[in-house]
């Protein structure tokens, strides 16, 4: 049964759907499973500060050891009132198998576009947050294999970010790593970001030591934190590579920005 | 013969749009929080899920669902107590620190999380909904023991389709006073006491019945919750990050803050000279 969803193609080739080794079972008949899914790899990160919004994804695509796109995204802008997407607001990063992802993205551009038509107004990241979380559980048992996170402006303008399990559990977090490298990434947001387990010097001895005050951190600088997390994703894991795609949410609209990262 | 060409042929494109489902939900203005969920075309769904999401049946399972807690709630002459760990796992990762375990129904009505965090999420959400429409067509609010049955015989009408939770339902009405249940997926439903909820459920259980009694004071209450907590995040693995802790009064629920668990461990070392067993020294 383990290799049924063994990721080394070694093992079973790439994973292709289609290409699953049918499993013998005790009997010796020949059992064909149904594995819908394939980890196409990848990872996505969401920082949000004051007034704006991070969200990056590398641009790689892969299927086992094989590349299969440079440039494929994973951050998508969410509920423009056209196809070109210029004037959304609301962002979502999904990571995990790219075709549920590209699934899970129409679905939810198309809800938010009809409520922008049905109540003439955008909506806001709070109603959409909570719209994705239900739209991933009505797959509860045939679930999306993705990990989304969804950014944008809340209502008083301060940057907001959504991470979501598969089955559509969701929090509001400060910043979220997701996908093959979050746990090379996450802990290093966790004391850049929040400033976990950074002392104030000469505070005092031992368990008396006062912990750095948490603040916000202006906008170039969580930039500067997002190339850093995924160059050193890149140098350590074998499906993140290629291209970093970053889409900032300000006040004044969505600017994205393309950077290269090592292709090998 | 045409009307058996139609009988058996359909026309090559049907499924190219949106279905009829994926319309309606266009073109309702808000979701229903509804009952109809997608299934994968298999002929054992559940089987299929198990495979492809339980970590415990297949280590090598491709969706890790988010798990693992320590979660209580007791009842006392002031009201309840309901205090929850925040950490959430998916198998050895934590996934994070910082998960809200107990839900906020409505303003008199708490459910804790404990096992699948979607499906305490998303249920405890609905049950919300049922219980604001209760009110709305009874004109008062709904009682514990109805509202913790809308949730059992929910859970018990998806019975074998893999929901995994273990929850807790506190809440004061004038009808009952401060009731408690415990409900879980396997369809249980329990009144009572005091109920510890999770993978550290034994640890907090061990201190909370060494000091529990029904007249504690208020004070008192709060520390026993948050001290039975402490003690589940020292020994079980699965559970840490920061403690939760509410009370459930006549007049609604008070928050009685989202606390680091790292200083408290700390202070009641080493002022009340508890967990002895840490020492600085390496034996």
């Amino acid at each position: 049964m383990s290799a049924m969803f063994s990721q080394n193609p070694l093992m079973n080739g790439p994973n292709y759907s289609f290409n699953q080794a049918p499993a013998t079972a005790s009997g010796g008949n020949t059992e064909h499973s149904f594995y819908p899914y394939t980890d196409n790899g990848g990872s996505t990160l969401a920082i949000s500060g004051n007034d704006f919004t991070i969200i990056a994804g590398d641009t790689r695509s892969t299927s086992g050891y094989s590349i299969n796109s440079r440039y494929s995204p994973k951050v998508f802008k969410i509920g423009g009132t056209t196809s070109s997407q210029d004037d959304a607001n609301l962002v979502l990063s999904v990571v995990g198998f790219a075709a549920d992802g590209e699934a899970l993205k129409e679905r939810l551009d198309a809800i938010v576009k009809m409520y922008r038509y049905q109540h003439g107004k955008p909506m806001s990241v709070k109603a959409c947050a909570q719209r994705l979380s239900t739209i991933l559980y009505g797959k509860r048992f045939f679930p999306y294999y993705v990990t989304a996170i969804l950014g944008g402006l809340d209502e008083e303008g301060k940057g907001a970010v959504y991470s979501y399990d598969p089955v559509g559990s969701y929090e509001r977090e400060q910043c979220r790593a997701a996908g093959a490298a979050a746990s090379l990434i996450m802990p290093f947001l966790d004391n850049q970001v929040n400033f976990k387990n950074q002392y104030i010097p000469g505070s005092g001895e031992g368990h008396a030591l006062q912990e750095r005050e948490n603040i916000p951190l202006p906008k170039d600088e969580v930039e500067d934190l997002v190339k850093d997390a995924f160059d050193s994703a890149v140098e350590r894991h074998i499906e993140v590579g290629d291209g970093l795609q970053m889409l900032i949410i300000t006040k004044a609209g969505i600017e994205e920005k393309y950077l290269p990262l090592k292709k090998d | 013969m045409d009307t058996l060409v139609a009988q058996y042929s359909q026309p090559m494109f049907e499924k190219e749009n949106h279905g009829e489902d994926d319309q309606m939900e266009l073109y309702q203005p808000a979701p229903s929080l509804s009952l109809k969920f997608a299934m994968p075309p298999v002929a054992q769904p559940s089987a299929w899920l198990r495979a492809a999401t339980d970590d415990h049946a297949n280590p090598n399972c491709p969706i890790k669902i988010a798990h693992g807690t320590t979660t209580l709630a007791f009842r006392f002459q002031g009201g309840i107590i309901v205090a929850t760990d925040s950490r959430a796992t998916a198998g050895n990762w934590i996934a994070s620190q910082t998960v809200k375990k107990v839900i906020e129904i409505n303003s008199c009505l708490l459910g804790t999380m404990a096992g699948g965090a979607a499906d305490c999420q998303y249920w405890l959400a609905y049950l919300g909904m049922q219980c604001r429409l209760h009110e709305l067509r009874h004109k008062r609010r709904i009682s514990v023991a109805a509202a913790s049955k809308i949730l059992a015989n929910l859970v018990y009408s998806y019975k074998g389709m893999g929901l995994s939770m273990g929850t807790m339902c506190a809440g004061v009405t004038p009808s009952e006073g401060p009731a408690l249940y415990y409900i879980d997926s396997d369809g249980t439903r329990l009144a009572g006491n005091l109920f510890c909820v999770g993978s550290g459920q034994t640890f907090a259980y061990g201190v909370l019945d060494a000091e529990y009694r029904y007249d504690l004071t208020e004070q008192e209450a709060l520390e026993l919750g948050s001290r039975s907590i402490l003690a589940a995040t020292h020994r079980d693995a699965y559970s840490g990050g920061f403690i939760n802790l509410y009370h459930v009064k006549e007049d609604g629920w008070v928050k009685h803050g989202f606390s680091d668990t790292n200083p408290i461990f700390w202070k009641t070392k080493l002022e009340k000279g508890e967990f002895s067993n840490v020492t600085s020294e390496m034996v």
